[in-house]
Order: structure tokens, then sequence, then C-alpha cells
């Protein structure tokens, strides 16, 4: 009776290490095998992009990996991982020829900020890691994007393109781009929509922002607020920062 | 003891005499009767609903969260569009807007939407088991589930079930529409909107009557080899056809080719120089004619410049005769009468210099030099057989061959397509949006014998064709009709007369809507006879300039001749007006010194037009609307006044905003802006 005992007790054991040492290997055992080591992360490009809740992001995230000296090292593994159902493809890889790492991310299901934590082993045997910070728009945040698109962004973005100059250097007040959280975070959501509605008169500002209350309506008023809230950088802090998490 | 034994033991004790064994039966039978209400007990939902209590316990919020939060099975119920949803159940705090700090599921607050979860339920849009209670069951998980939840990338073709008109906040499903009907997928695939209007394609497929007066065999050839070599942005798919179909097709679209024009024009086609000068001259002449507007040409960085109305330009001078091109430059409706393309009136020099310019734009590595062998009759037979398999005049006019009716199979209800019919590639998850976005990417994965072309889309637009195809459902149809959003009725409007002759000529329709017909490019001219001056319009018709600095679209010079310009201006002037401008005959709008004056304050500080517009050249710089240093001579003082007061009804989707200005300031801004005059217009003569 207690020989058996001991035998269930030892079985259960073996299964606990075995189930503990397959985990561990899940997570933490490369796919690939570094070719080099670099000690920093730095991100390139496709950061602080924007999409609509699930989708692609349009530009893809280019991060590149640096040694001591900040020069770019190939053939370094680069990890990413991202919590809330976003991803990245391809999960992890090697750096090119120029150091660089090139991934599509795709968003979660639901609307805010998602954090894609990029890392890379060093020689030593440790990580080196750096946070990408992404943002997917629900219906509204959507709706206003769309009609940013249509009636803000000639002024409100400084960036030009072929279709569409900026025409923000003619103004004598200059906008503010919707992504300066720095000066659009503290503004309250009833400033804003006043503002928009009334135009820059409406709490002492310049005549040169026209009002839209009677072209835009109520909901579309709401939705453009709820666009720059979720394209703030910093962050709009009303709630801290949230993390989408699964 | 035995275990035989210790059983007739246990026999005895529970069976032994008739109240024991009626004992022993109650107990079981009582026992039975627990499982039941236990089983309930231990539902998914109760745990849930416990966890939320714990979670809005302490909050401030609790007493009005506690208030709202009822216990038990809950359910929206919708009879006439078959919902039956239970998922509030689980998602008790869908409805708290106080919640928005919860970002974990289920107890996250639903994000802003136009529609109520009382009136429309969650799986219109969701997807999922609306009656489960258990969260297997309602969402899905495990594969091949006939209704699981709908990943959130294609949640806006839920609103493509009623919205057939496309809405500002779904840019995903009016984008993936956009598509099938550009890429050309309506013309195979029947699809119907819910009211059961059939899809038509916007693209225009070019007619292949007279193909082989435009191109080479060689041309052909590389072309079906794959399209997206010779112009990045054609919108013909790459068929995957072997070398010999190739070979045998385009034998075939040559041999059933009939000349365009009965005899040879009057003109000898231009003979194209080498001259690097006069390839400038060319390229002066297409950049002066605006044909960037419509064209687009790849620059020396790879990007293409200019617009997607007509086809790219890149590589013209490898696919066209020279022949063909003059007569094209010519007038394009000697050899295509439904072309967009305006009849530009060129002088032969200016046909010359074009046929020079575009004829320069070669690529030998798109064509090779090799001349292709004369086809024998079998190839072209096999050639002809080849076309009517792969269904190429859905999209392409053919002699000898009738569009086929029905060629692929009708996608009305794809969205709801039951997976019990789909029959999966290999490595395809087992879903429908899985199984049309694998389709759409790789058809021939799914079978070598597959007709469908490759159509190589970048992510996104895959995404958005899946979008717009899910919500082509059966669920769609039976929706009662008042929920159904319709879409615009197009319209069919055209002038008629010398006037309506001239404007078909010039393709008016191609860039600007009037009466609710035509393109998007250029300004709505509906009520242009009520905008502007007779004197100013004649003059723009025979030269336009540019009213828009900031703008690389313009309007071409069309070398209209001042007999025409007064026709077009007699029509436009007449026909072209407002119904609503009574009681604002221009005769009573006398503006005196002061008005201009005030009009002059007001539009700088306190409507700060020069925002957007330039009336002073030295010191105004927005560009954004058009420039009004001449609006004087331009615009119509009824117009500017209505304008003032509400843009929108004179022009919808104008950007000017809605400045429902009081009449005072109304009326001394347009005394002031009509005081802009610039120099003198010389009115052509009128005959």
């Amino acid at each position: 009776m207690k020989r058996t005992g001991m035998r269930a007790s030892f079985l259960v054991l073996c299964a606990a290490l075995l189930t503990i040492s397959a985990c561990t290997r899940h997570s933490g055992a490369p796919g690939v095998t570094p070719r080099a080591f670099g000690t920093a992360l730095v991100s390139v490009s496709g950061e602080k992009q924007f999409a609509g809740v699930g989708s692609q992001l349009e530009q893809p995230l280019v991060l590149q990996v640096n040694d001591a000296k900040g020069v770019a090292v190939a053939g370094a593994v680069v990890r990413l991982s991202a919590a809330g159902g976003a991803f990245a493809t391809p999960r992890e890889g090697l750096t090119g020829p120029d150091g660089q790492f090139t991934a599509t991310i795709t968003l979660g299901g639901a609307g805010g900020h998602y954090q894609i934590v990029a890392s890379s082993p060093t020689a030593s045997g440790q990580q080196i890691f750096m946070r990408v910070d992404e943002s997917a728009l629900g219906y509204q945040e959507m709706l206003g994007a769309k009609l940013n698109e249509i009636h803000c962004i000639r002024c409100h973005d400084p960036e030009s393109t072929a279709e569409r100059v900026s025409n923000m250097d003619n103004l004598t007040a200059k906008p503010h781009a919707f992504t300066d959280g720095a000066v659009l975070n503290p503004m309250s959501a009833a400033d804003l929509t006043s503002i928009i509605s009334h135009g820059g008169v409406a709490v002492n500002k310049s005549a040169e922002m026209p009002p839209y209350g009677s072209m835009l309506t109520k909901q579309e008023i709401a939705a453009l607020v709820a666009f720059l809230r979720a394209v703030a950088d910093p962050p709009y802090l009303a709630q801290g920062v949230n993390y989408a998490s699964n | 003891m035995s275990v035989r034994g210790r059983i007739a033991a246990a026999k005895a004790f529970l069976f032994g005499d008739s109240a024991r064994a009626f004992g022993t039966l109650s107990l079981a039978l009582l026992a039975l009767l627990t499982v039941v209400p236990a089983r309930d007990y231990f539902r998914d939902w109760r745990g849930v609903q416990k966890q939320y209590l714990q979670l809005i316990h302490g909050r401030n919020d609790a007493p009005a969260l506690t208030r709202h939060f009822q216990g038990g099975v809950q359910q929206i119920w919708l009879p006439e569009i078959g919902v039956v949803d239970r998922c509030t159940t689980c998602h008790v705090g869908l409805k708290e807007s106080t919640l928005t700090d919860v970002r974990t599921q289920p107890f996250r607050p639903h994000p802003p939407v136009p529609h109520s979860l009382t009136e429309f339920g969650c799986v219109l849009c969701h997807r999922g088991q609306g009656t489960a209670t258990s969260v297997a069951d309602a969402h899905n998980s495990s594969s091949s589930w006939e209704e699981p939840i709908l990943p959130a990338r294609y949640l806006e073709s839920g609103c493509g079930q009623c919205h057939i008109q496309p809405l500002t906040g779904t840019p995903k499903l009016n984008q993936g529409r956009e598509l099938l009907a550009r890429y050309g997928c309506v013309r195979c695939h029947t699809m119907r909107a819910p009211d059961g209007t059939k899809r038509t394609g916007t693209d225009e497929p070019p007619s292949l009557e007279h193909i082989a007066d435009k191109t080479s065999r060689e041309w052909i050839a590389a072309w079906l080899r794959d399209p997206q070599a010779y112009a990045g942005s054609a919108t013909m798919p790459n068929f995957q056809l072997k070398d010999d179909e190739i070979r045998d097709i385009a034998a075939f679209l040559i041999a059933q080719s009939q000349p365009y024009r009965s005899q040879k024009a009057s003109e000898p086609a231009p003979v194209p120089s080498q001259d690097d000068a006069v390839i400038q001259q060319g390229a002066s002449l297409y950049g002066e004619s605006f044909c960037a507007s419509c064209h687009a040409v790849q620059n020396a960085a790879g990007l293409l410049v200019g617009g997607n109305l007509g086809p790219e330009l890149t590589r013209v001078g490898s696919k066209v005769k020279i022949d063909w091109l003059a007569d094209w430059l010519r007038n394009p409706a000697i050899y295509d009468p439904a072309s967009a393309m305006p009849h530009y009136r060129f002088d032969a020099k200016q046909i010359g210099l074009l046929v020079t310019f575009l004829s320069s734009k070669t690529d030998s590595d798109f064509t090779g030099t090799a001349k292709a062998a004369a086809a024998e009759p079998k190839q072209i037979e096999r050639g002809r057989i080849l076309v009517i398999e792969r269904g190429c005049a859905s999209c392409h006019a053919i002699n000898g061959l009738k569009a086929p009716e029905d060629f692929a199979p009708e996608l009305t209800e794809v969205g709801s397509r039951p997976l019990s019919r789909i029959l999966f590639a290999p490595g395809v998850p087992n879903t429908l949006p899985d199984y049309i976005a694998a389709r759409i990417r790789d058809p021939r994965s799914f079978g070598d014998t597959l007709k469908m072309p490759r159509f190589s889309l970048p992510q996104p637009q895959v995404d958005a064709i899946v979008t717009a195809l899910l919500a082509q459902t059966a669920r769609a149809e039976t929706l009662p009709a008042s929920m159904r959003i319709p879409a615009r009725k197009p319209s069919d409007y055209r002038p008629a007369g010398r006037a309506g002759k001239l404007m078909d000529e010039m393709r008016c329709f191609s860039c600007h809507i009037i009466n609710g017909r035509g393109g998007t490019m250029a300004p709505e001219l509906t009520y242009e006879g009520t905008s502007v001056q007779r004197a100013w319009l004649v003059n723009f018709l025979k030269n336009p300039n540019t009213l828009r600095p900031a703008l690389i679209r313009r309007m071409p010079r069309f070398n209209v001749t001042d007999a025409e310009a007064n026709t077009l201006a007699d029509y436009i002037m007449t026909a072209w007006q407002t119904p609503d401008f009574e009681g604002d005959a221009s005769d009573d709008l006398r503006f005196t010194a002061a008005d201009v004056q005030s009009g002059r304050e007001l539009f700088y500080n306190k409507y700060a037009c020069q925002s957007c517009h330039i009336i002073d050249q030295s010191k105004d710089k927005g560009y954004v609307g058009p420039t009004l240093t001449q609006v004087g001579s331009r615009l119509t003082a009824p117009w500017i006044l209505h304008w003032l007061r509400n843009a929108q009804t004179l022009r919808p989707g104008s950007l000017e905003p809605v400045w429902n200005m009081n009449d005072a300031d109304a009326r001394s801004i347009t005394a002031f802006l009509m005081a802009q005059k610039g120099a003198p217009v010389k009115e052509a003569a009128r005959k």
C-alpha cells in the first residue's frame, strides 16, 4: 500500500517536471540561432501608428540592433511579443545586412494602446528590451480619423504629400497637430468640443480656426475628440495608460 | 474478506429487505434530482456574474452599477430581425459608460457606436451564437464551428448588411466594395446588394475587337505573362498561364481583331523623333496638357506620379503602335467611343510631339526583342477555346464571343456560406474569413484546375475585400426593408443639343459631377450658371487658369474655339441654375465703399478667411480654397452671399465650413469680394 503511494507521487513529480521543462523550452529556447550580438535596440520606423481594431498597421515596424559603438549589427536575433491579441509577423528573426529587422504588426480586437516588446539576446546571455507603442481605433475613433482627413488635416498636419499640401505654415497661429498630447491632453473634452463647434474664438484663440458646429453633427465632433485622444503622444492620461491585455 | 463477500455484504446492507431497498432507491433518486440544479448552479455565467459583482465592489460608481445589475440569464429578443442574444448575461458592463477603465473581458463597456444594443443585439455585427450561455459555445473556439465570433478586423462587414451607401465611419468596407468594383470581381461573380440591385464594375476593361491595330502579339504575350510587370498599377489579374497557352491566346486575339477604321487616316502618322530636345518638348506638352491628372508615370525613384483615372504610361512606348497613338491623340472616340478620355483637339504638331514623347517611354526588358513566329490555325483555334474557358469575354469585348452569363459562382450570400459546403486548402484555418482571404490571395492553392486568376493585392486590401464579401449575407436579404439605407440612385443626366455634344466630346463628366452624374476629381458644377459670370466662364473654357495653387490635378486646355466656348457658356448660364435664389437678383446688391471696408475687416479679422484664401498675393498665403484675387470678376454677388450662409447646400461636400453668417456680415464680405476685380477680362467675340 505504501509502495503504491510512493510510486504514484513519483509519477506525479515526473509529470510536473516534464511539464515545467516543456514550458520552459517553449518560451525560452530560440527558434533562430543568433550569429551576432548587439547591445542596444533602436526603432527605425513604424512606431506610433494607428489602424482599425484587429487590422494590420500600414507601415512595417523596423528595428535595428546596434553594438556598443552604435554600429548596426547584422545577424542578431530580434523577438517581438505583444499582448491583447496583437502580434507581429514574423515574431522573431535575424537582422539583415543593414542591422535591421522588419515585421508587420497586427493589432488586437479592442480599441486602445498596444505595446510591442522587442528583445534581443546579448553576448553575455542577457536580454535587451525595447517597447513600441501603437494604437487601435474603434468605430468612433476611426470615424474621427476619417473626418480629420476630410476637414482638419490640411491645417493640422505639418506633413505635405503630393496630393495634399499642408497649409499649416500659411497660418499666423500654428495649429496643433492632433498627436500633440502635451498641449491637447490638458484641454477638457468640453473645451475641444467648443473649439470645434464655435471656432478658435470660443476660447479666445485664433479666428483662423473656423467653426464646424453647423457642418458636423454632435456625434461627429465627439468622434473627432475621441480620435485625437486616441492618437495623443504622450498618451492621454485621463485614466492612465492602459495597455491591452488578454 | 473476499471481494465477492464484500459485494454480498453491501447488497444485503442496501437491498436487504423492502424497506432498505425503498430507502436506497429514494436516496439515489434524490441524488439524481440534485444533479440538474447543481449543473445549472455551476454554469459559466454564474461565475462571471459573481466576478463582476466583486469587480464593482468598492468602486465609486458601485451604487449605480449595482442598481443596473440584473442577475440571471439576460436576453435581447428582436423577433423581426431574428436576434436572440444572451451575450449580456456575461457581458454585464456593456452599457456602463463609467467602466471605461476596465479593459478585461467580459466586463468592458461597449465602445461608442451609432446603434444601441437593445435595438440591434450583438450577433448582427459580431456573429457568434447568440443563444449560447457558455463561453465556448457562444464564441466558438473549436475549428469548423459554424458561427464563430467575427475577428475584429472584419467588423465593418456588419454595417454593410444594411448600409448600401458608403459611410464615413466604415473606410474598410467602402474600400473593399470599391476594390470589388474596380478589379472586375463583379464582372464574373454576380453580387447583389440586399435590396436586390446588382453590383456593377467601375473599371472599364478595354475592348479587344481592334487590338491588332493598337499593339503587337509580343506585347499581348508579355502582358498575359505578368500584367503587373508592365504596370504595377494594372488591375488585370495574373491568369497563371503556361507559355504555350499565352502564345495561343495572343495569336487568337490578333486573329479575331478587325480594323477600327474603314479607311486610312487623312493625315499621315508622325514619325517619332529620336532627338532629346524634341522628346523634352513633348514632355513639356504632356505636362501643360495635365495628362498627369489622369495618367501616372513611374519616376526615377520608382514612385507612381499622377492620377489613376487612365492607365499608367510608364512603358507605353513598348505597347502601342505609332499610327494608333496618333489617332488616339487626335480623337480617342475614333478607336473607343466609350473612352473616358477627352477629345483634346491637338493640332498635327502637338500630336507629333506627344507621340515622340510617349513612344520614347519603352522598356525592352518587358517585351524582349524576339519576334513571334507566324501563328498556325491550330494555335488560333486553341487560343479561342482558352479565351472561352478563362472567361475573358466577361470583361473584354471580343469579336464573335458573347459575354458569358454567371461565369463564376454567385457571391450574393458568400458571407454566410456554410462551412460544410467549403473545401479548405491545406494550411488554411477552417473559418469563412480565412477561406475567402486565401481564395483571393492564391486561388490555385485550392486546385490547379481553378479558373480564378491571382490578384496581387497587399494584405490591407485583401482584408478590405474580405470585409465587403462578409457583408454579403443571407441575413442581410431577410432583414426588414425599413432597415436598409439604400444607395443613391445613379443619375443618367445628359445635356442635350450642341453644348451637350461638346461636353460629351470633352468628357466633362469624367471629372465633374453635374446633376448627380460624373466623376469626383473636379468641383461639382450643377449650379455653375448661378455661380460664375459669363465673361469669366468663356475665358476659362478657352484657357483654364488655375484657381487653386496647391492642386496638382488641373483642368486641361481643350483648345476650344470662341464659338464653342460661347455655345458652352450659353448652355451653362441657362441650364445650370439653382432654383433657391429668389429675391436675390444682383441688381439689389448695390454696395458702398463703407460696405467694402467693413467686409475687409470681417474677412481678415472676424472670419480669418485668409487662412485658406488669398486676396493679396503679397501677404495672404492660405491655399486650401481657391485664390480670390479676381473673385469679383469670377463669381456673382448672390452666389457669394448664399455661399457665406451655407456653402453645403450649393455644393455638398465642399471644404468650406457652414458659417451660418448673419445677413449684415455676409453682405459686407460679399461687397469686399465683389470689389476684387483684378485685371479686366475681355470677353471673347460672340458669334
